[in-house]
């Protein structure tokens, strides 16, 4: 290696969470900074401007202001590959359920002087503005998934993108089914590997952290949900959750929502 | 039942319990998890089910009372002799690099010596094609082997049949025929115990064992007779190769509107064995450990090839499923992929019904 990759953590609109993923990398952190600069991160008070040429620049959190929007183009033009990090970042996040709702009326009722905010009326997944080069989901991501797309990245090779169902790792770890044997509305089998299979493992149902996974069939997930006893609109909160604007979710939440309005 | 087995009352299956565990074997017996019953490791006789039945359908599964005694007075739990055997995850190699070059070396678990309590018809035959893909090839599957080397099978002839099993018209049960160390017959009041093997005879020896009586004998193939009564029959092998001519039948594009290609139905499979491999380096770049995973042939990438999915959607993946299964198996392996145990059904979160698509594509009346 001839010289030593810098690396950014860029923050927009998040709860700060992601970061801490790397902050709690714990000893491997010590091991990743000798591999790598880390020019910006303002948790830990690495503060270079966003012009500041980079290796990779890890973004955090939606885009949700004009601001936001100019300092993302700026990191974009300076970043030689750029991943998002997390929900927020990826689609959006919990914050993506006000792009149904008029933020205008909304501002107007909370704040005495609106005209002082500038906000966008949406909450948008970085992909939304810029190119984005890889996309690590999860709400958090974990330690592991930042330290294995650096390290493959040290590499030269694209990161592995798993895409399956939790169902699979769920079962790998040999959990039994809850869906099946509690009729738990569990949202494993549309929900994007990554997490461990977390909740199922301690007998709580998945709530989609990790976004859609690939190739789901929302609609006959849904009409499962509901012959389990969830009203259609339950069904469409399910879906509209930490990834409400992923689109795959966004259709499903709108799918079931709409059916409620017909019964 | 070729000779004639020895019998034992209830209160004595503690004492064959600890005698396999004198013998040096750690137990895995049926326990209750989250509303199922799944193989876990066993202390002794009280980890076991007691008096319960299960009630599975397409997509359900209960636990419910029986009001008997017995310990194995219900069909299967979710998972068969599969995970003990080729585990769902598994390191298999890994690599190092110094100055003077990389260098590899296997990581063999140690697999400790396993003895399996309950092991129904079903999930020996199934045992038997794992055999078949993991051992019977030019390249022997050396971590499988390790772990099918140490085991001892205690095996069950069930006395209750869910409504999803279909083990008799597959030719796999509901009676045991082979394959085991021990097989046990449950009745109302104790066990017939049948030895299958030269590790089996010195656990029976070591047993309190009585001639059993005549109508313990009877009860045994009565409870066998109403087991062959199964709801489900799945037609014949040959009829099955059929599945290849109606690759473009319009009930492929029906199951795919229902399927969430979620891989529950081959993860749960006895006999489905499809894996990844994976690596992951150490931070510092200068070791990795390769990984072995289950996959499923509805994940996207069990069908990419440079560029592209062989299989892109829901219905190609299913379809994929379906005739290896049932069909393509057949020619590799000699013999259908299914053994009649009915998971694949009962553990789909939106209750696909195996058999009945089967038929649907077959146009085959049940």
């Amino acid at each position: 290696m001839e010289h030593k990759p810098k690396i950014a953590i860029h923050k927009f609109a998040s709860c700060s969470g992601c970061q801490l993923a790397f902050v709690n990398m714990g000893e491997d952190l010590i091991e990743l900074l000798q591999l790598v600069d880390l020019v910006h991160m303002a948790e830990v008070g690495s503060m270079a401007p966003e012009d500041q040429q980079v290796d990779i620049a890890f973004i955090e959190g939606s885009i949700t202001t004009p601001h936001d929007v100019d300092r993302l183009l700026k990191i974009r033009a300076n970043s030689a590959c750029l991943i998002t990090i997390g929900a927020c970042a990826t689609s959006g996040g919990i914050q993506a359920l006000r792009n149904n709702a008029d933020s205008g009326e909304w501002m107007r009722s909370v704040y005495a002087k609106p005209e002082f905010i500038q906000s966008l009326s949406t909450s948008a997944a970085i992909a939304n503005h810029v190119k984005v080069d890889f996309e690590l989901w999860g709400c958090p991501v974990s330690s592991r998934q930042m330290f294995t797309a650096i390290r493959t990245l040290l590499y030269g090779v694209p990161p592995l993108s798993l895409r399956e169902k939790v169902c699979q790792e769920c079962k790998r770890r040999g959990n039994v089914c809850i869906l099946v044997t509690q009729d738990a509305p569990c949202m494993g089998p549309v929900t994007r590997t990554g997490c461990g299979a977390l909740c199922p493992s301690f007998g709580a149902p998945c709530y989609t952290c990790y976004g859609p996974a690939e190739g789901v069939n929302t609609a006959s997930f849904g009409q499962r949900l509901i012959g389990l006893g969830l009203h259609p609109d339950q069904v469409a909160r399910r879906f509209a959750s930490i990834n409400n604007a992923a689109p795959a979710f966004s259709e499903a939440t709108r799918l079931f929502a709409g059916e409620e309005g017909k019964s | 039942m070729a000779e004639v087995p020895r019998y034992f009352p209830r209160a004595r299956l503690a004492e064959l319990i600890s005698v396999v565990q004198r013998a040096g074997f750690r137990v895995i017996g049926p326990r209750v998890d989250q509303g199922a019953l799944v193989y876990r490791e066993i202390d002794g006789v009280e980890d076991l089910p007691q008096g319960l039945t299960d009630e599975q359908a397409p997509g359900h599964y209960r636990l419910a009372a029986n009001g008997t005694q017995r310990h194995f007075s219900w069909a299967n739990g979710m998972s068969a002799i599969k995970p003990f055997v080729y585990a769902p995850r598994e390191r298999l190699w890994r690599v190092d690099r110094d100055t003077h070059g990389i260098h590899f070396r296997p990581l063999m678990s140690i697999a400790p010596r396993t003895a399996i309590l309950g092991v129904r018809a079903c999930d020996l035959s199934a045992l038997i094609l794992n055999d078949a893909h993991f051992l019977r090839n030019l390249y022997p599957d050396p971590y499988y082997r390790l772990r099918r080397e140490n085991l001892l099978l205690i095996a069950v002839n069930c006395s209750h049949a869910a409504s999803t099993c279909f083990c008799a018209s597959t030719g796999d049960g509901p009676e045991v025929s082979g394959g085991y160390d021990l097989l046990l017959n449950e009745l109302e009041e104790g066990y017939l115990v049948h030895s299958g093997s030269p590790s089996g005879d010195e656990i029976l020896q070591k047993l309190a064992t009585a001639r059993p009586s005549r109508r313990q004998l009877d009860q045994a193939r009565h409870q066998l007779d109403a087991c062959r009564q199964q709801q489900r029959a799945m037609p014949p092998a040959p009829r099955l190769t059929g599945l290849m001519s109606r690759l473009d039948h319009p009930s492929w594009d029906a199951v795919a509107e229902q399927c969430l290609a979620c891989g529950n139905c081959t993860a749960v499979c006895p006999t489905c064995f499809c894996h990844r491999e994976v690596e992951a380096p150490a931070l510092d770049g200068q070791s990795s450990v390769h990984r072995r995973d289950w996959d499923s042939c509805f994940n996207e990438d069990h069908s990419y090839l440079v560029g592209m999915l062989v299989r892109p959607d829901i219905k190609t993946r299913y379809r994929q499923w379906m005739t290896h299964k049932l069909a393509t198996w057949q020619e590799q392996y000699g013999r259908s992929g299914c053994v009649g145990c009915g998971r694949c059904t009962t553990w789909c979160p939106v209750g696909i019904d195996f058999v009945a698509q089967a038929r649907r594509v077959l146009e085959d009346e049940a």
